[in-house]
């Protein structure tokens, strides 16, 4: 499907409420000097929203501003821009998708040019790239100030103390102080505490909403329907009132659809016949997303579960905010990000999605300028398929560039992995 | 011994993709183990105070054909994992009791989980270092992350490491260090007297040897070089950056050299030089550690600068000091510290006035010939514009 034969797309209250969230976030972003704001710029992974509204700042993320050019078809030519300037072919799309934006006027979403930010949050979670990502910014933003939170990898999977501390004993000495400093206002760490409550809550819904997908059919998809139910959580609102009352309305969208048997809705309405179930690794491509999420629905296939939407903040297997221990659920939340667990936890993951989602195969897609997802996902394939049996499917995109994906390679890979799903049912029921 | 021979030996060991030498260290006395570390760093003082042997692990270079590990990686990822790999399948490495990861990129940092998946009965740790360089944070994180490491090697080899083991190892590596940084200085010195690729040699050689053996090495080629008549070019003094991971072939090196370029500074194998001045042996060893790698460790391009201003001024000062008349960025391909590093340092060079050219490489690159015509005309260029 192309845009020029799109029609109209539908949408579900829940994603109307987050696309005015997203608005009026951007508008304070861009308005700031009218609005007497400041802002500060961090990644997905390891964002520490509740901290950031504790100053009164405005918190901007990057990836999400390349995801933005990159659903609107204008990532490519940045991408080629920054290329031109010297970033090299091979590495991630998101930060030269960045770059070469800001060759173009660095225009967000609501047509106005981002200011500078006041502050650089380098949450340097789960991806080495960010390290040189904000680098890269620093050297664009002069009069910023640059605030380094390392995350330890869980490299053997688990958190020690030694890591907690570090965490923590940055947050007090080195991010805290450069908020106070940045914004003026002195840190109350009953308000982080208040803001932890609501993130706690909202947390409570977004896992009901995820684990619907273990039903039949199921009412989400829970990878390309995924990235709009993450989409308060993973960026300006986690802590917000405003998220709660979004977890809320799509808690109550998603029962409906249990009510009345509906599948996940897609931009082409309800999803027909569920016929295979699928659990997804990795992210999304954005540039052709439509397209991409199409080749799944038009065939019935529903992903019930992802890694991706775990990229944020992994909230299914128990871990809340905890206003209680402030600083150190910080720690803990940044360190449990997915991309921070090791490959055996994200291993660990898939298998028990692949079991309690009943799912019949996994696709992972694996994107090309993005080493902290792939490399490794050629043996999480291999693993996955021998403890669980089930087959899997490899496609290979990018996040953000166009020239990485091929529709027909990947339709064609699909629907020969569809077919042999369902070669295999029947394989499965004429020996039974 | 003569240059000649010393070279030949190391050049052997270089070639051994079996490496016979650490082997035959361990068969040497029951009980022996080794730990493999790979780049950029890891404190092998501590593995050598658990008497083993600390040997570096960094691909399988041009002569190891990658026919298992390819399955392993996609082709947008660099070879230094998918041979590494290839090493582990072929039982290459079972002679390995550990491995170490340090935290340089995510591909390195992933392959920490491959390996203890594909390999579980060996002792395989995600080294990681601090990226904040305050004494009571990063400085007590890193102490932390050192004593982690001493408990496994510990329960690896069942033995206790104390404070004097660490303590002589320290002074061990500390020369070492000494006489790799003499080394490098006579290079930069007389860089006809001590071609690259001779030095590369004797480097690669202390990443498969005893610490004690490779510093005799380093020790007799130091004195042999300075005896050895060996004619001076009209070359130009270059420095080459962004190889501190995945290894170019030997042949590329050499190609450099032909071209035109003395190479009178790298950073291939920062492991030998990491630490900058001798660490102290008094008081608690694993704190001196830990303090010399937070105060006074090289810069690179998988370590933080919290200072803006400063960062890449440490190849613009390298520039200076070692009166270099150029940089040649060599990185592998895909190897994101290197490439996205790169812009910023370019920026910093064309600022300063600095001539630099850029490549890529594979392990196995094999055409020469483009990488020769490169620096040759960027020789040229020096000669004729700078």
């Amino acid at each position: 499907m192309t845009d020029k034969a799109q029609t109209e797309v539908i949408k579900e209250s829940s994603m109307l409420k987050q696309k005015e969230m997203i608005a009026a976030n951007y508008d304070k972003i861009t308005d700031k000097v009218e609005l007497g704001l400041k802002v500060s710029s961090t990644f997905v992974p390891g964002n520490l929203n509740e901290l950031v509204m504790c100053f009164g700042m405005v918190n901007n993320l990057p990836e999400i501003n390349c995801i933005q050019r990159a659903m609107k078809k204008l990532s490519g030519n940045m991408i080629q821009d920054a290329e031109k300037l010297g970033h090299s072919e091979d590495v991630c799309t998101y930060v030269k998708a960045d770059i070469g934006a800001m060759g173009k006027g660095n225009i967000a979403p609501n047509g106005k040019p981002f200011p500078d930010p006041d502050l650089l949050m380098l949450s340097y979670t789960g991806c080495f790239t960010f390290l040189k990502w904000f680098e890269l910014l620093r050297e664009q933003y002069p009069n910023s100030e640059t605030v380094m939170l390392h995350i330890p990898y869980e490299g053997d999977g688990v958190v020690t103390q030694n890591m907690r501390d570090y965490v923590v004993k940055q947050l007090k000495e080195d991010v805290i102080p450069a908020y106070e400093r940045v914004s003026g206002v002195k840190f109350d760490i009953d308000r982080l505490r208040e803001y932890l409550k609501q993130s706690a809550k909202a947390e409570d819904d977004l896992v009901w909403v995820l684990q619907t997908g273990k039903k039949r059919p199921s009412p989400i998809d829970a990878f390309f329907g995924g990235v709009y139910y993450i989409g308060p959580m993973f960026t300006a609102f986690r802590g917000t009132v405003d998220a709660v009352d979004y977890y809320q309305l799509l808690r109550g969208e998603i029962q409906e659809r249990i009510d009345l048997g509906l599948g996940p809705v897609t931009p082409e309405g309800d999803m027909p016949e569920e016929k295979y179930r699928l659990v997804t690794e990795g992210p999304p491509n954005w540039t052709s997303f439509r397209d991409f999420w199409k080749m799944f629905y038009e065939d019935g296939a529903v992903c019930v579960a992802s890694t991706y939407t775990k990229v944020g903040g992994v909230y299914d297997f128990g871990f809340r905010h905890d206003p209680d221990h402030p600083l150190e659920t910080l720690a803990d939340y940044c360190m449990g990000c997915y991309t921070n667990l090791n490959l055996p936890q994200r291993i660990d993951m898939i298998v028990n999605y692949m079991e309690e989602y009943e799912a019949d195969g996994l696709v992972i897609n694996s994107i090309k300028s993005c080493n902290s997802f792939s490399a490794g996902q050629l043996l999480m394939l291999r693993e996955i398929e021998k403890r669980t049996g089930k087959p899997g499917a490899f496609i290979e995109t990018d996040l953000v560039d166009p020239r990485y994906f091929s529709p027909a390679n990947v339709k064609n890979r699909l629907e020969s992995y569809f077919q042999m799903i369902e070669q295999k049912r029947q394989g499965a029921s004429q020996a039974a | 011994m003569s240059v000649n021979e010393i070279i030949t030996r190391c050049e052997q060991l270089f070639e051994d993709l079996s490496f016979s030498s650490a082997v035959a260290w361990k068969e040497e006395k029951p009980g022996r183990k080794v730990v493999g570390y790979m780049p950029v760093y890891v404190p092998r003082e501590i593995i050598h105070a658990a008497g083993m042997l600390p040997v570096g692990i960094l691909g399988g270079g041009d002569a190891l054909e990658v026919i298992h590990g390819d399955a392993y990686y996609q082709s947008y990822i660099c070879r230094i994992p998918r041979s590494t790999v290839e090493l582990g399948v072929t039982k290459r490495l079972d002679f390995v009791d550990g491995m170490l990861f340090p935290s340089i990129c995510d591909v390195i940092r992933n392959l920490s989980g491959i390996w203890k998946i594909m390999f579980p009965h060996v002792y395989s740790r995600y080294f990681d270092v601090p990226q904040n360089f305050s004494d009571d944070v990063g400085g007590v994180f890193y102490t932390g992350e050192l004593e982690e490491l001493k408990r496994g090697l510990e329960k690896l080899g069942d033995c206790k490491i104390t404070d004097d083991d660490l303590r002589r190892s320290t002074a061990l590596y500390n020369e070492n260090r000494r006489l790799v940084n003499e080394v490098y200085a006579f290079r930069t010195k007389q860089p006809w007297k001590a071609p690259s690729s001779e030095i590369y040699l004797l480097m690669r050689a202390g990443m498969v040897l005893p610490v004690e053996e490779h510093t005799r090495i380093l020790e007799d080629y130091l004195a042999a070089a300075e005896d050895e008549e060996r004619r001076v070019r009209d070359n130009c003094r270059v420095i080459l950056h962004g190889a501190f991971c995945e290894q170019p072939p030997l042949n590329l090196i050499k190609s450099i050299e032909l071209s035109g370029c003395y190479i009178i500074d790298d950073d291939f194998m920062l492991v030998t030089r990491w630490l900058l001045d001798q660490v102290p042996l008094e008081g608690d060893p694993l704190h001196n550690l830990s303090q010399a790698f937070i105060h006074r460790s090289m810069d690179m391009a998988a370590k933080y600068e919290p200072d803006g201003a400063k960062k890449g001024r440490f190849l613009v000062d390298l520039v200076r000091e070692k009166k270099a008349e150029g940089v040649i960025f060599a990185a592998p391909s895909f190897c994101d510290p290197a490439l996205l590093d790169r812009p910023m340092l370019t920026n910093l060079l064309d600022a300063e006035e600095i001539p630099y050219i850029a490549f890529q490489y594979a392990e196995n690159s094999g055409q020469m010939q483009p990488i020769r015509e490169q620096a040759g005309t960027f020789a040229d260029s020096i000669k004729l514009w700078s």
